[in-house]
């Protein structure tokens, strides 16, 4: 299948890694990936912090670059809602809606693509230790992807997971919002990081590149001994 | 007390209210408890049909308020009570204050109600020397605790723990006896039934008003409602406009939804319905009855871009699930209204210059949205007033807004964003630090004043694809 990689610009610039991880996820599973070069962010940044018109601009160029995927594929629960959130987006703009609407129709978050397109569970990973799975707000609540990360997880061979206390509660990202409200973006983000200590795990798995950053920072800055780790980089451990 | 329960910036009571360990200890336990028990209530239900027809029924009233409104105030008048139709709080306070001076009234009990913590009820009653008694236990605390505000919607004493209940009991209504819950009830019960007994007006809110028979609706679980309205023989009872059903047979439902969503009831011990005075054979009920109907900035918000938030039945569900109320408190966000529905609700009946960082105190996380019983689009209304906080009123920061500016050039213009990623590793060289940016520079600096921020990589993914892609793609 010839997938379209909308990489976000979090991956692009910051965490490659997921990138490369997810790239080379999707050939071995036989897909055929792309990376549509004028790709920039989903625009999420800006709209969420209320500057709508700003962010129209960028989702145009979103909606333009990726017009003619077979499929698009996000390693971020957050921004492949977003793809699909320009339908309401742009519901006043016909011309617009209409190529929001086709978009929305091809877009997929990682997990949901190899688990409900590819219809593949086992992706043959291999990784030892214990593991959490921190399911994030978008991607859970707005995207409602719930099952096919903890489906393709469990068939990790060596990997444990544990459920954390309080796994539903937000790490306290929130894009701008880890950045205006930081004093209570820290009292989030610690107590996502003493849930996972309680359950002493190895790695605090994501799927998106934002809390993954938010709560990987913190647990650097305090010197905690959890690795958190994309989902991309545990399905493609061999 | 009055919407705004504080003069302090919003920076100024959050730093406060994080640093009170008691308030975060009572709250986080609340939050599990009522989170628990909500589940156990609705998991066993079609809920989603549930929250479908509750839903329906709210915008079916909104869309027709003003015929059900009328048909209210003629069914009440039908059956020997009084309607006023306030336009301000202020037309409130004064058409109540008015009665109370007519029935040269010493002391009025009051059942909960949020509305008139709105309106400031209490303090003008106060001055006109009246004894002013709340009777729902929670609100008794508060009132005693030389009014502390309300933190929360339906258990308003949330923020405060049994020993600093016992401790405001000893010290103002002389209690010896344990932080036992079960006695400090008793010991409020056994004080508080002497008030019903001579109080000469009894002041109830309103969960819901019934068009058809122009009855009154109160949910608790202590009873007092009952004896508020059954005692006195002047009875008051005032709603916020929107809060009314055409009949009981959506009452029923929506009685069982609030329930089950604010304590994971599937009913409360007591559901009060008053309808009308008391009758030549009846032993208790008032001799007179008012209800006061009260628009205070609601009818703005009728027919615009918040309306959904009009559809909220005050379960505090949206309250109970908040990760950020989990950590700051109801006090934090200076309104009797706290939590998704209160950074929604109140700078909608007070305005933005007192409460326009509430709508950014949200991480937008939907899990307000997710529990609404009558599905408010809770984190796309508090969305939709950044919105309009941005482009509409213009009240952004100059600095966010140059960036937010900076923001859409760079990632509309392909080449711009382009060159940008690929100097920008260079330009955060200089902060960077065995690849960690600890100290960053603009925005960068509230984010590492708690977390370190990844070096930015010299190899930016687009280029690493370019290599393991020879060739590259189209576009």
């Amino acid at each position: 299948m010839n997938v379209s990689l909308f990489a976000t610009c979090l991956v692009d610039m910051v965490q490659s890694n997921i990138g490369k991880n997810t790239v080379e996820l999707l050939e071995r599973l036989g897909c055929t990936v792309s990376f549509p070069k004028g790709q920039t962010c989903c625009g999420q940044p800006a709209y969420n912090s209320g500057y709508v018109k700003a962010s129209k601009e960028t989702m145009k160029n979103t909606i333009q670059v990726f017009e003619d995927a077979e499929v698009i594929v996000c390693p971020s629960g957050s921004c492949a809602y977003m793809l699909k959130e320009y339908v309401h987006i742009f519901k006043d703009e016909p011309l617009w809606h209409e190529k929001a609407q086709r978009i929305a129709d091809k877009t997929y978050e990682l997990t949901q693509f190899i688990v409900d397109v590819l219809k593949i569970e086992n992706v043959g990973a291999k990784l030892n230790g214990t593991a959490t799975y921190h399911p994030s707000c978008h991607m859970t609540r707005l995207l409602k992807v719930q099952k096919a990360p903890l489906t393709l997880l469990q068939h990790v061979e060596g990997l444990e997971l544990l459920e954390m206390p309080l796994k539903e509660n937000c790490c306290g990202f929130g894009g701008t919002f880890s950045i205006k409200m930081g004093q209570i973006s820290e009292q989030m983000v610690d107590e996502k990081i003493a849930s996972a200590e309680q359950i002493a795990v190895h790695y605090l798995i994501g799927a998106d590149a934002g809390c993954l950053m938010n709560i990987g920072g913190r647990i650097d800055r305090k010197n905690i001994d959890i690795k958190t780790m994309h989902i991309a980089e545990i399905l493609n451990s061999r | 007390m009055a919407m705004k329960i504080s003069q302090q910036k919003f920076n100024e009571r959050l730093s406060s209210n994080l640093e009170n360990d008691f308030m975060r200890g009572a709250v986080a336990g609340a939050q599990h408890r009522f989170q628990t028990r909500r589940s156990a209530a609705v998991d066993s239900l079609n809920w989603e049909e549930w929250r479908n027809h509750g839903e329906e029924i709210r915008q079916h009233v909104l869309e027709n308020l003003d015929y059900y409104l009328y048909e209210l105030s003629i069914n009440v008048e039908a059956r020997g009570g009084h309607v006023f139709f306030a336009q301000t709080a202020e037309e409130a306070t004064e058409y109540i204050s008015t009665i109370a001076k007519q029935k040269s009234a010493k002391k009025i009990v009051k059942a909960k109600s949020m509305v008139t913590e709105e309106i400031n009820l209490n303090s003008h009653l106060e001055q006109l020397g009246c004894e002013v008694i709340e009777t729902d236990l929670g609100e008794y605390i508060l009132q005693l605790d030389d009014h502390d505000p309300p933190s929360h919607i339906v258990t308003p004493a949330l923020h405060k723990n049994k020993d600093q209940i016992r401790e405001v009991f000893e010290q103002k209504i002389g209690y010896t006896a344990s932080s036992q819950p079960e006695e400090l009830a008793l010991h409020a019960r056994k004080v508080l039934r002497e008030h019903y007994l001579t109080a000469d007006i009894g002041i109830t809110g309103c969960n819901f008003a019934v068009a058809e028979t122009g009855s009154v609706c109160l949910v608790t679980n202590e009873g007092n409602a009952d004896l508020v309205t059954a005692l006195p023989k002047t009875q008051i009872s005032v709603m916020g406009m929107e809060r009314l059903v055409p009949t009981f047979e959506e009452m029923e439902v929506l009685v069982g939804m609030l329930t089950r969503s604010a304590v994971g009831q599937k009913l409360t011990s007591y559901i009060t319905v008053l309808t009308g005075i008391k009758e030549a054979l009846e032993v208790d009920g008032p001799e007179e009855f008012h209800l006061v109907i009260v628009d205070n900035g609601r009818s703005s918000i009728l027919g615009g871009e918040f309306q959904s938030i009009l559809q909220c039945i005050r379960c505090a569900a949206c309250i109970n699930t908040c990760p950020v109320y989990r950590h700051v408190g109801g006090h934090t966000y200076g309104s009797i209204y706290s939590g998704p529905i209160g950074a929604v609700l109140s700078p909608l009946l007070g305005g933005y210059d007192d409460y326009k960082e509430l709508p950014y105190a949200s991480t937008l996380c939907g899990a307000c949205t997710d529990v609404c019983p009558v599905k408010i689009p809770l984190h796309q209304l508090l969305h939709k007033h950044r919105e309009v906080i941005v482009e509409r009123e213009g009240r952004a920061p100059i600095s966010e807004s140059l960036l937010m500016q900076a923001f859409g050039m760079g990632t509309s213009s392909q080449s711009i964003y382009k060159l940008g990623t690929k100097v920008a590793s260079t330009v955060m060289k200089p902060f960077t630090k065995n690849e960690k940016i600890t100290n960053g520079p603009g925005p960068l600096k509230n984010w590492t004043a708690y977390r370190d921020f990844p070096s930015l990589q010299k190899e930016r993914f687009r280029d690493w694809f370019e290599q393991h892609n020879k060739g590259g793609n189209p576009k």
